[in-house]
């Protein structure tokens, strides 16, 4: 969500239940506005809450101009000071996939995950228990990667694409009607396109070059991993993922209101398909 | 008289404009089917003064232009035919100014059929002294509708091809019919003639034709859309005047879009928009009518009532501390749950209740109030588990009538547990649930142990309806309500929880003997209870206690034996109980007791089950005590050392670090006593039943030679 905008967007987020207690909220206020200013960043947006065993990281992303380009992440443990976390890469995600549970709270706490590995001396080759240290905060850059890849969605129109390049966020975007806002379809990943390319020439052809150069949530995998519901009486368009239970999408229809946080344990939900 | 116009000049500025874009586009004959840009004008006001000397030239040629369109434009001129016509009349006359004023003046609602102007080629200012005639009603009718202005705009625009003598405009007229229906070249044509700026008549500057064919460039009508540049431009920049957004250059093209889009606006559908909103007016209503609840008659009697009896929990304050915490659902949204709680409470005879919490669900979510009723005020259910123990004992008896005697099965159907009764054990309260407030609150059907122990078993999103199946292994015996009350049940039973010495055991004089089957089950508020210090219940665990009881693994919270029963039910049933591989003795299941400290529940994986945090770390004083549970995900405790609140916001899932496996099917059962009737065995072969044969034979021979040698012992005898 906005930081600029944070108060209308926690009220209207507040369906899923967890949200920000009052010094945390006015802290952030007053935080967020620094970090934009000390980092020059175009939009700050307030990314989430990961619930530890002693602590919660709250979690906050900075844009550039380029709306598609990579993130900046920073974490704080009280909502005041904000350090950066290094960008997530692909040894990251993989190093600490191993390790399950929660999150215990402390950036510099270190896993254990002993892991058996083939060491080859000379001729023979025998399996090595090696205890891998993982720290907490590698695993915090891909958990938030993660989710950001996976669930991280944007109304289809909020952004418009210039054939410099450059991804803006279009400002005469004025929501999606109520009918639209009821669909899959107008909902799109807000990350670089993977799917995309799939499509036949025939869906090609009815998209909008400077619209849709994302991908719609209709062909995510599981079908059913997301739960689409109007509070409030159709005034309020509320998305949860149930891939990764506390992402929480918000859109009042027919405003530019809308935005996205994720509150919760920071663990993918791997039994979904049981659960549907 | 053209100088006569001079003073007048500033107000058809405006005409102008619009007269031009009228004439060119009258003159291509295209259709604008679009209602004329009231920010036209503007514009034209800007573009007044450069083409203001021309219009006056240009006067002269309306009225012939106007001759010209029925002949030249029939696309042109959509509406009002009278108006043209009541010009053209006067027109065709060039002569009287007089009348065509009048005519002017009449008409002023006329469409653009002054795009009858195309001819805007007709030259000739014979008419100058009509033009500036014209002109001068033309200020007349500027205060009237716009159009009229535009109309009147128009004429001058044919004028600037200049003042030529009539013959020529004759024969230009005819040039021009044919131009009508090309997209002309002709306008540019008498661009090139038109009169000079600065009032002379003479030879038209070059930046002034250079401005007119500009003009008309931008004023040609696409050939597509029907629009024309001109027109677009002026609208677009008189939105942008009117609504001055930032940065209105990075977002032109948008500005544009929308432009286009405003035409093709629809008149107001009444039966557009009432589809979609038609549900958040039905809410709204409803909801409204939680507002509304409160005024009834006899106001003062009520209010006093209501203040004594008290059956509302004060849910606001609750939200308020738990807000502190960072759980909750937003004040508004909260305060109509208030108030569905208070039309729950007005409606039922509640003894007690209490906000319990909100289940989320895929369509939608469920909000749970605990619910106790007054004593004797309990509606009776009905009762099912009776039915089911019969059916069984029928089915058994059926077997036996078969004409083949088919081997007895002794399988017997575990008996079901029975529930317990209401008010007791996992049925202390009574739930009702609501999709949103304002809707009906609906009564939960109370727990079976058997639904329970199932709903332990399985792992399933609620959807939000409360009759929707729940399919899963395991079959759960019920719909998506029971599974609902059974998911409360233990959430409850794990993670209710309120300080030590809160709630104290009630004096019991009952024998000891209850004890033993269940332990203590009742339980009072401690009226000398002091309140523990905030920063105690948070570092400790062990001050904070259960206070309801924990759920069996049978399901239920008081021991039932189900073996005594059986007993009994022998007589009645099945003969053969040696078979039977029922342990003659149940262990029986032991649960903590009630309130037992909360640091003695067990750790999931080394994940402590509770978390305490103190809600703020800037004003320890005023902080209040909060509790996680780790293993139910969502379920939140507060105190603040005398007050304390419990709440659950979730899927209602357990949690699990490890992935949900479904329970794997049980082995096939042995059902039949195992006996050469029903014990399968190969066909023998060929050899072995020669073989058999053989012996059998063998048998028999011998069977026979005895036979024989008794037979032959006898006939010798006779012999």
């Amino acid at each position: 969500m906005d930081a600029d905008s944070l108060l209308l967007s926690l009220e209207l987020a507040s369906g899923s239940g967890q949200g920000l207690s009052p010094d945390r909220r006015a802290s952030l206020l007053t935080s967020l506005m620094l970090v934009k200013r000390d980092y020059r960043y175009d939009r700050v947006l307030f990314w989430g809450r990961i619930l530890g065993l002693v602590a919660d990281y709250y979690i906050a992303q900075g844009l550039s101009e380029d709306q598609l380009a990579q993130r900046k992440t920073l974490y704080s443990l009280n909502c005041t000071e904000w350090s950066l976390l290094p960008p997530a890469t692909e040894e990251m995600v993989a190093q600490s996939s191993v390790v399950k549970g929660r999150f215990m709270g402390d950036p510099s706490y270190e896993y254990e995950h002993t892991e058996l590995q083939k060491v080859n001396e000379g001729d023979k080759v025998f399996e090595e228990e090696i205890v891998v240290q993982i720290k907490e905060e590698t695993r915090l850059v891909s958990v938030i990667d993660q989710i950001d890849k996976a669930v991280a969605i944007i109304p289809r129109g909020a952004l418009f694409k210039t054939p410099f390049g450059p991804t803006h966020v279009n400002r005469t975007f004025e929501g999606l009607s109520l009918s639209e806002a009821k669909k899959l379809s107008s909902y799109f990943h807000f990350r670089e396109p993977v799917e995309l390319k799939n499509k036949t020439l025939l869906e090609k052809a009815d998209l909008d070059p400077s619209l849709d150069f994302m991908d719609s949530l209709e062909h995510d995998i599981p079908k059913g991993s997301w739960s689409i519901q109007m509070e409030r009486g159709n005034a309020l368009v509320v998305l949860r993922s149930l891939l990764w239970p506390g992402l929480t999408f918000y859109h009042a229809p027919r405003t530019k209101h809308y935005g996205y946080i994720y509150v919760g344990t920071g663990e993918k939900n791997m039994d979904l398909p049981f659960m549907l | 008289m053209e100088d006569s116009t001079s003073p007048k000049q500033e107000k058809e500025n405006q005409e102008k404009l619009g007269e031009a874009r009228r004439s060119w586009e009258g003159k291509t004959a295209a259709s604008p089917q679009y209602s004329e840009p009231e920010s036209s004008e503007p514009l034209e006001a800007k573009q007044g003064p450069e083409t203001g000397r021309q219009s006056r030239s240009s006067r002269p040629w309306s009225p012939q232009s106007r001759a010209r369109t029925p002949l030249g434009g029939p696309a042109g001129p959509e509406t009002s035919s009278p108006a043209p016509l009541s010009r053209r009349e006067p027109s065709s006359t060039p002569s009287p100014p007089a009348p065509a004023r009048q005519d002017l003046a009449a008409p002023p609602q006329s469409h653009r059929t002054t795009s009858v102007i195309p001819e805007a080629g007709t030259p000739y200012p014979d008419p100058l002294e009509q033009s500036s005639d014209k002109r001068e009603s033309v200020p007349l009718h500027t205060s009237q509708s716009e159009r009229n202005t535009f109309q009147q705009s128009q004429q001058p625009k044919p004028h600037p091809c200049g003042p030529r003598d009539v013959s020529y405009n004759n024969a230009k007229q005819k040039e021009l019919r044919f131009d009508v229906f090309q997209e002309a070249d002709s306008n540019s044509d008498c661009d090139l003639q038109l009169p000079a700026p600065g009032g002379s008549e003479g030879a038209p500057s070059m930046l002034e034709t250079a401005i007119q064919n500009a003009k008309a460039y931008l004023l040609k009508t696409s050939s597509k859309s029907g629009f024309n540049l001109y027109d677009h431009l002026s609208n677009m920049l008189t939105k942008i005047l009117n609504e001055r957004p930032e940065n209105a250059v990075d977002i032109f093209e948008n500005i544009s879009q929308d432009v286009k889009m405003a035409h093709f606006s629809k008149k107001f559908d009444a039966l557009h928009n009432e589809n979609e909103m038609l549900p958040t007016y039905e809410i709204a209503e409803k909801q409204k009518a939680l507002f509304l609840q409160g005024h009834l008659e006899g106001v003062d009697q009520e209010l006093e009532d209501e203040i004594a009896e008290n059956a509302l929990p004060n849910v606001m304050e609750s939200a308020f501390y738990f807000e502190q915490a960072g759980v909750g659902l937003g004040t508004d949204e909260t305060y109509r749950i208030f108030l569905a709680l208070k039309q729950l409470t007005d409606t039922h005879p509640i003894q007690r209740c209490r906000f319990w919490g909100k289940i989320l669900g895929l369509e939608m979510n469920y909000i749970v109030a605990e619910v106790e009723f007054r004593e004797g005020e309990d509606e009776e259910e009905v009762e099912e588990e009776d039915v089911a123990e019969e059916r069984d004992n029928g089915e058994s008896e059926a077997d036996e009538d078969e004409e083949d005697e088919l081997p007895k099965s002794f399988y017997k159907a575990p008996q079901a547990i029975p529930k317990e009764e209401s008010r007791t054990g996992a049925n202390k309260y009574v739930y009702f649930v609501c999709n949103e407030p304002g809707r009906p609150w609906v009564k939960l059907p109370p727990v079976i142990p058997a639904q329970i122990v199932i709903a332990r078993k399985i792992k399933k999103f609620f959807t939000g309806r409360l009759d929707a199946p729940v399919i899963s292994y395991p079959p759960f015996p019920g719909n998506e309500s029971n599974y609902l009350r059974a998911q409360i049940a233990r959430i409850s039973a794990g993670t209710h929880v309120s300080p030590l010495g809160f709630y104290q055991f009630g004096e019991e004089e009952g024998e000891e003997e209850e004890e033993v089957e269940g332990g203590q089950n009742s339980f009072e508020e401690n009226p000398d209870f002091e309140g523990i210090q905030v920063i105690d219940l948070v570092e400790s665990l062990s001050n904070w206690v259960h206070h309801v009881q924990h759920i069996l693994s049978q399901g239920r919270c008081n021991w039932f034996n189900s073996i005594q029963k059986n007993e009994e039910e022998e007589e009645e049933g099945e003969e053969e109980d040696e078979e039977k591989e029922e342990p003659d003795y149940i262990e029986q299941e032991v649960g903590p007791p009630l309130l037992t400290p909360i640091s003695e529940d067990l750790e999931i994986q080394n994940i402590p089950p509770w978390t305490t945090r103190l809600s703020s770390n800037l004003i320890p004083q005023y902080a209040i005590a909060v509790l996680q549970s780790n293993l139910w995900p969502g379920a939140y405790a507060f105190s603040n050392g005398k007050k304390f609140e419990n709440f659950y916001i979730g899927w209602g899932h357990k949690y699990s670090p490890d992935n949900y496996t479904p329970p794997v099917p049980p082995p096939v059962y042995q059902e039949y006593p195992s006996g050469p009737e029903i014990t399968e065995m190969d066909d023998p072969s060929v050899e072995e039943e020669q073989a058999f044969r053989a012996a059998q034979e063998a048998v028999l021979l011998a069977a026979e030679n005895e036979e024989s040698e008794e037979d032959e012992d006898e006939e010798d005898d006779y012999d």
